[in-house]
């Protein structure tokens, strides 16, 4: 440590080359870490902990099928069921057809069953005694300047009133905030409706469920209770089937897009790209410095300290890159997601990410410098002072 | 529409200084001068090797992520855009967004095909194919049992096969109407555990046979094809369809055809030419991953242009002795400024050049898929790297070049004579 100082002097002995090194190393750790941001986006989605005691039933026939909905009293009487509810896809957009918001049709006691949604009980209370009410997460809310109180016209791109308008009025009564923001992205964008509303309105539904969310009382029950609600209605002419809502999200996430395979082979080319450049930076650093270096042997330093610090200015000049780097990623993935909301599922670049790209800077940096770093080494100290 | 303005601006003005700046190095003077001094640049090059593989691995990078992203986007838009043509039309209910949420009820499916403007076949019948779309849950390939994905499952009559002429089988036969029988796409095939002639599989309670494969080299790839009657019997849709697609008897009797079909009380639909329908369907997502594409490869871009920067110095540093000889004897500012900016952009096209090989060797073909707005499946395309995208990465490729070569060039020029010849 009581080197700092020269260290620090001699990578910023020739300025221009260690900031315009510098700045690519931030862009490729500015990379890095939107990039990683996305991965662990997709790794992550519906990971949680109430996501692993969540069950969801739909049909097995394929997901647009919808279920009756006297399953749910049977579904509720499966031992190791604490609750049940269920919900539609509604397909709502606003304005225009491709705008399309996720909404959903759901029965009042749905919001018991994800804790990670919070709304004030007044709202709730409004939520349940509003038959067009609606209530709206934070960032959709904004997204279209709505605010409690106002009655906006929503369509629905599948179901049709029974006027046989697509066009639907909904009263916001309430806006939902999500408890945990690292998750948030999504349900921050959700816009539930009343099931009974939606049920009675539409001609095309008369009864029927898209889907079923059962929350189990032990998580290590959950393959079990599975089993047991997909047995209800097994050779029947609508079998289910059940999956934790975390699998189920990461099969979704998985047919979206491979993300690692792409996620990889960029970062391959960046970081391959990098290793050469910065290589090249610490090999002219070492060769101008030659006759320096003979001298820090000259009086008295050893060559392993000559090594040591030939390695730590090159891991320090990875390191200032890329924190900077890595805090600029910081604040375009935050600016990217209130921006676009759950378009993208982007976690933010949390403490993982930072240990990953700390532990890349140091590998590179380690990676980089040896070579410069075994030479000053194995410097003779006549031949580099005589200019040989 | 913009940005391909651009380009071809961006083109022009590059193709327009490239030939320039070659008249100028044949007829003048100074450009002679230029010449001479780039040789000289180029015939050191092989002492600064690890410093020119820098500017040419880096843009090589560039290049590569750029135009592998763009091919991406590329290839989606083409499959999707493949699919339609301008001489058939397709009828849904008002306001769908995509076939997957539209329900036609019976009457409607019989009052369509006797609109005008529709071609009629040898027996007098318009062609009109109603069809039905439906999501079949299907275990992927290479996963466990359990792990299932999504197929687009069109249910069709005989016409289905009229309004699509390109759609052939290549392995096994056609489905018998009325049977639990399935022909399968051949990017279905791919994607999806089980989809050979001759196997059965599980949709829903009820076992189906696998009797052939077929392929038209668009997104109906994806999809897996059964008897419209007994896939609506199987999702309970009874008499309804999803959509109906007509054979035009001609381009231009789709205005008619549409305002007839407005214009009747009895219907509530709306009717597009099967070109505008799917390339609306591509549009978010390719817009989606070109941005991706040029987020990424400007980050990148920024990066080895001060890669660039940052060796031509060293290499400018490197050489001030001999460009200031050069100046002694007489050679002026102006060749030195293009030699070097010609040795940066020359390794830079090197680069593009490279980084446009790999992509065209790893990514050209390379099937990828995705969920895909409006349809209820994986759609699998290829990724196809065109002329006009090696051309745009090669442009990519000059302009960090020219940005990296400038200053270093612009300093080797200013550098006083004197004190460059004294350095060292």
């Amino acid at each position: 440590m009581k080197y700092l100082h020269l260290i620090w002097a001699a990578l910023f002995r020739r300025k221009t080359r260690t900031i315009l090194t510098l700045v690519s190393i931030i862009a490729a750790f500015l990379l890095f870490g939107m990039l990683d941001a996305v991965r662990t986006g997709f790794d992550q989605a519906g990971n949680s902990a109430n996501g692993a005691e969540r069950l969801q039933t739909g049909s097995r026939l394929s997901f647009i099928q919808t279920l009756p909905q006297s399953l749910e009293a049977r579904i509720a009487q499966v031992p190791g069921v604490k609750m049940v509810t269920y919900a539609n896809w509604f397909g709502g957009a606003y304005q225009d057809p491709h705008n399309q918001v996720f909404s959903f049709a759901v029965e009042p006691n749905y919001l018991d069953l994800y804790p990670e949604m919070e709304v004030s009980a007044a709202e709730r209370k409004a939520f349940d005694n509003t038959r067009t009410g609606a209530l709206v997460g934070e960032k959709l809310a904004e997204r279209f300047h709505w605010k409690v109180g106002d009655k906006i016209p929503m369509q629905s791109t599948i179901f049709p009133n029974h006027e046989g308008s697509k066009n639907w009025t909904f009263d916001i009564v309430g806006i939902l905030h999500s408890k945990d923001k690292k998750a948030g992205g999504f349900y921050d964008q959700m816009f539930l409706l009343n099931w009974k509303y939606f049920d009675e309105t539409t001609p095309y539904n008369r009864g029927q469920v898209g889907w079923y969310v059962t929350r189990v009382t032990d998580v290590n029950q959950a393959d079990r209770v599975a089993k047991a609600i997909d047995a209800i209605s097994a050779n029947s002419d609508h079998e289910t089937r059940t999956q934790t809502e975390a699998a189920a999200t990461a099969s979704w996430m998985k047919q979206l897009a491979d993300i690692g395979l792409i996620v990889s082979s960029i970062m391959g080319a960046v970081f391959f790209t990098l290793l050469l450049l910065s290589g090249n930076t610490m090999m002219q650093a070492v060769r101008e410095r030659t006759s320096e270096l003979a001298v820090l042997k000259t009086i008295g330093f050893s060559s392993h300290s000559v090594l040591a610090m030939v390695l730590a200015e090159s891991v320090l000049l990875l390191l200032l890159g890329g924190v900077l780097g890595l805090g600029l990623a910081m604040l375009m993935v935050g600016g990217i997601q209130s921006k676009m909301g759950g378009a993208i599922p982007m976690a933010p670049v949390d403490a993982g990410i930072w240990v990953h790209g700390l532990l890349l800077m140091v590998a590179v940096g380690l990676l980089v410098g040896a070579l410069p770093a075994i030479r000053a080494m194995r410097l003779n100290i006549v031949d580099a002072l005589a200019g040989r | 529409m913009f940005l391909h303005f651009l380009m071809l601006l961006f083109s022009t003005f590059a193709l327009v200084s490239a030939v320039f700046l070659a008249i100028w190095m044949l007829l003048t003077r100074q450009g002679r001068q230029a010449v001479s001094v780039t040789s000289v640049g180029l015939s050191t090059l092989r002492q600064r090797l690890g410093m020119s593989s820098v500017i040419v691995v880096g843009i090589a990078g560039v290049v590569a992520v750029l135009v592998a992203l763009l091919a991406m986007s590329d290839g989606y838009r083409e499959t999707l855009n493949k699919t339609g043509s301008a001489d058939t039309a397709i009828v849904m209910r008002g306001a769908s967004a995509s076939e997957v949420m539209s329900v036609l009820d019976h009457d409607s499916v019989t009052l369509i095909p006797q609109a005008v403007g529709i071609e009629k076949d040898a027996k007098g019948q318009p062609i009109a194919s109603p069809e039905l779309v439906v999501a079949a849950n299907l275990p992927l390939k290479g996963g466990s049992a359990d792990d299932e994905g999504s197929v687009q499952l069109r249910g069709v009559g005989e016409q289905a096969w009229a309004v699509r002429p390109n759609l052939k089988i290549i392995e096994g036969r056609k489905f018998t109407p009325g049977m639990r029988e399935l022909i399968v796409g051949k990017g279905a095939a791919k994607q999806f555990a089980g989809l050979e002639p001759g196997h059965e599989i599980r949709l829903g309670s009820q076992m189906w046979t696998v009797v052939g494969v077929f392929a038209s080299g668009d997104a109906m790839d994806s999809e897996v094809w059964g008897d419209a009657g007994v896939v609506a019997d199987t999702y309970r849709r009874g008499g309804s369809r999803a959509s109906v697609t007509v054979k035009l008897a001609d381009p231009k009797t789709f205005d008619a055809f549409k305002t007839e079909l407005e214009a009747n009380p009895q219907l509530k639909v709306d009717v597009s030419t099967t070109l505008d329908y799917f390339s609306k369907q591509s549009e978010g997502m390719s817009s989606f991953l070109t941005v991706i594409g040029i987020v990424v490869g400007s980050i990148m871009a920024i990066g080895a242009i001060f890669g660039a920067l940052n060796c031509m110095f060293a290499a400018v540093a490197a050489r001030a002795r001999e460009i200031a000889t050069l100046r002694a004897i007489g050679f002026r500012g102006l060749p030195v400024v293009v030699a070097v900016m010609l040795e940066t952009m020359l390794l830079a096209l090197l680069g593009g050049l490279l980084g446009g090989l790999l992509a065209w060797l790893v990514f050209n073909g390379y099937s990828a898929s995705t969920l895909a707005a409006g349809t209820v499946g994986k759609l699998s395309f290829e990724l196809k790297v065109s002329a006009e995208l090696l051309w745009v990465g090669l442009l990519w490729a000059l302009t960090i070049g020219f940005i990296g070569g400038l200053f270093p060039a612009v300093r080797a020029a200013r550098l006083p004579v004197t004190t460059a010849l004294r350095e060292l």
